[in-house]
């Protein structure tokens, strides 16, 4: 489903990934973690299109279809959700506004009639049980003034209501209290499918106890320097990054 | 500055002309208005760019221009075509004027509480003026502003609205003015009066608008005196040519405990300047003044706003908007006066700028006079562009670039909006808006 081969990119003049490849398969899911600057936020920005990073080598397959060359508003209509790590306040804009103009816009691309008011709203009442949001938000502006908690779990909600092909989701658990970790867990667990792959960046393991992944990847320096099954996790948890990053060091010598 | 001088005196000649056939001649109190602000005229002339208050607004395209006198008769009008400048309220009362002067025709009276006049000032003048002659230009001031010289000397119709104390009027009061140029640049200069009596509570809107694509310059003043404990809901709509001029000047004067909001939304014009004076005449009274102003093309609209504390416990809230797109210029300027016995004063005032290219520019100037030591006063402003996260984080949800800009625009716009109380006025704002921003982009 994503086939990542050889991916080089640079943002304001210097190049932070140097050579990513990593494939993932429908139904899978995968974890990237690393330590902090190590390019994983990157590599989610790069793949959802955002402006200013510049790919300078390599090649991004999505279902066969060239990514790096479509907008970012066609890979999310193609089936591409990126949950962002900080996710942006609009004021002005209802989240029922933001997310039913979203959807229709991502229908009509499928071929699907468009969602009127009422359908849209019996949709999102069910996705929001989902995700344990209170319903008031639905009216409220984009993110606007929603705790770090909430913000989270409106990503999870739009994911959910969007039904995209391939999620990546940016340290959806960053800056989550244990119960609001366990709600946005369960709503990711509830979107897996054997037809649907998500890749989760982060930073801590803990995640990963709820969100249990096929596949384990570290990346340090802008390059993924292992991978393993998902018990691999816990021996990072374990040991840390660090002696990757040393052996790492001492494999460029 | 010679075409200037020969505009001056194009002015001064039609005047002598109007003078002569204008039916208001019969009354010498309103022949002396007349003669004092033609005088007051003739020796203030247009402002350059050196008065201050105009530093930023050149309006040489108005003074070289000879604009005639608009013609009053226009009969190529129907019911159905002026739909698009009302709100679907034909059963409200709404008075229509064309080119300045009163349409009976097109204008609808519904059942008015007692004692409540709406009508054309030309026919008040005439059975009203014992409540009209003491407030009829003594508000709005000659002496600081030659564009209400201007109207004054042209004084002949326009909006007579007079509520009695004590009256709550449910329905908006709609006034409609409409310019045709024919061809033919022409100017108009309606004047309008509202006395808002004690205790009342009403909702008055002023729409403007173009029956062509023409060239024309409307001159306006309304002049509003809010009785103690009264409550306006003001709208000013203006949506004329984008080749037209439009200059207008509210002055409201507000006695105790009364509340003004106004809404002030500029869409149409070449030139556009508005001045909005409130004088806060006794303690306890409050007012909101909220603006919108979106241009494109070459577009300049300034919008002057002067809130006076003369009293103590006054409260006013300021926010204006500006969307600007093309090479088109925004001006705002606030004023907020305090004066020396106004004590807890409270005043805040933002302008906010959105820039949708990179020729577009936005002049602010706050102007904070206090003389008073016990009082909270805050202003701010900003110009900026598009937020990239925003735009970005919106694509990323499927919705298309262009789309998004849209979205994002108009969400800059929706606090404004949101303050409009009267759901068919915010519709039809939002309507305008809505078509203009996604038309206004390619």
């Amino acid at each position: 489903m994503l086939e990542i081969r050889n991916l080089h990119a640079r943002v304001e003049g210097g190049e932070i990934l140097h050579g990513i490849d990593l494939s993932v398969k429908p139904g899978e899911v995968h974890a990237i973690m690393g330590p902090n600057g190590s390019g994983k936020s990157t590599l989610a920005k790069v793949l959802a299109g955002r402006e200013g990073y510049q790919v300078t080598e390599g090649a991004v397959l999505f279902d066969g279809k060239d990514l790096l060359s479509m907008l970012p508003e066609d890979r999310a209509r193609e089936g591409l959700f990126l949950g962002f790590q900080y996710p942006i306040e609009i004021p002005g804009v209802s989240n029922m506004y933001f997310l039913k103009t979203a959807l229709n816009e991502i229908r009509k691309h499928r071929g699907q009639p468009e969602l009127d008011a009422m359908d849209f709203l019996v949709l999102a009442r069910e996705k929001m049980k989902m995700v344990e949001m209170d319903e008031s938000l639905i009216n409220r502006s984009v993110n606007e003034g929603f705790s770090g908690g909430e913000k989270k779990r409106n990503e999870i909600f739009q994911m959910a209501v969007l039904e995209p092909r391939l999620a990546i989701l940016d340290e959806t658990d960053s800056g989550l209290d244990i119960d609001a970790l366990r709600v946005v867990s369960q709503g990711i667990n509830a979107l897996r499918r054997e037809d649907r792959a998500m890749v989760l960046v982060t930073h801590y393991q803990r995640l990963l106890n709820y969100v249990v992944p096929d596949r384990v990847h570290v990346m340090i320096d802008g390059q993924i320097v292992r991978s393993g099954g998902k018990e691999f996790a816990l021996e990072l948890e374990e040991k840390g990054y660090v002696w990757l990053e040393e052996a790492e060091k001492a494999r460029s010598y | 500055m010679a075409e200037t001088a020969d505009a001056r005196h194009m002015y001064l000649s039609s005047y002598q002309q109007f003078e002569k056939s204008d039916a208001g001649r019969r009354h010498p109190w309103l022949r002396q208005l007349r003669e004092d602000a033609v005088t007051r005229f003739e020796r203030l002339g247009f402002p350059t760019t050196h008065d201050e208050g105009w530093r930023h607004t050149n309006v040489a395209p108005i003074s070289k221009v000879r604009f005639r006198p608009a013609a009053h008769e226009f009969d190529g009008l129907t019911a159905p075509e002026l739909g698009s400048f009302t709100f679907g309220d034909d059963d409200s009362c709404r008075l229509v004027f064309i080119n300045g002067a009163y349409s009976g025709e097109l204008s609808t009276a519904s059942a008015l509480p007692p004692g409540t006049h709406v009508k054309n000032l030309a026919a008040a003048l005439e059975t009203e003026r014992a409540l009209l002659e003491p407030h009829l230009a003594r508000l709005a001031s000659s002496e600081a502003n030659p564009f209400v010289a201007l109207n004054t000397a042209f004084l002949s119709d326009g909006a007579f609205v007079y509520i009695p104390p004590g009256t709550i009027l449910d329905q908006v009061l709609h006034l409609v003015f409409l310019s045709s140029s024919r061809g033919e640049a022409s100017v108009s200069h309606p004047r309008n009066l509202v006395l808002v009596g004690d205790d009342c509570q009403a909702s008055i809107v002023e729409s403007y608008g173009g029956l062509d694509h023409g060239v024309y310059f409307t001159n306006t003043v309304t002049e509003v005196v809010l009785g103690s404990n009264a409550l306006l809901d003001h709208y000013k709509l203006q949506r004329e040519s984008e080749d037209s001029y439009h200059v207008g000047t509210l002055q409201v004067l507000q006695e105790r405990s009364s509340r003004l909001y106004s809404h002030s939304i500029s869409l149409g014009g070449a030139l556009v300047r508005n001045d909005l004076n409130t004088v806060m005449n006794g303690e306890g009274c409050d007012c909101t003044l909220n603006g919108l102003y979106v241009t494109r093309g070459r577009q300049l609209v300034d919008n002057h706003t002067c809130i006076d504390h003369a009293r103590p416990h006054c409260d006013s809230r300021e926010l204006y908007k500006g969307i600007l797109d093309d090479q088109s210029r925004g001006v705002f300027s606030g004023k907020i006066l305090v004066r020396k016995d106004a004590q807890k004063t409270s005043a805040r005032q933002t302008n906010k700028n959105l820039l949708l290219s990179e020729e577009a520019l936005a002049n602010t100037t706050p102007e904070l006079q206090i003389f008073a030591d016990d009082v909270k006063c805050t202003h701010g402003a900003t110009i900026g562009h598009l937020d990239e996260e925003e735009l970005f984080y919106t694509r990323s949800r499927g919705i298309g670039a262009e789309a998004a800009r849209t979205l994002l625009t108009y969400a800059f716009a929706s606090d404004i909006l949101g303050s409009v109380k009267f759901k068919p006025i915010q519709c039809q704002i939002d309507l305008v808006l809505l078509t203009r921003l996604s038309r206004g982009r390619n």
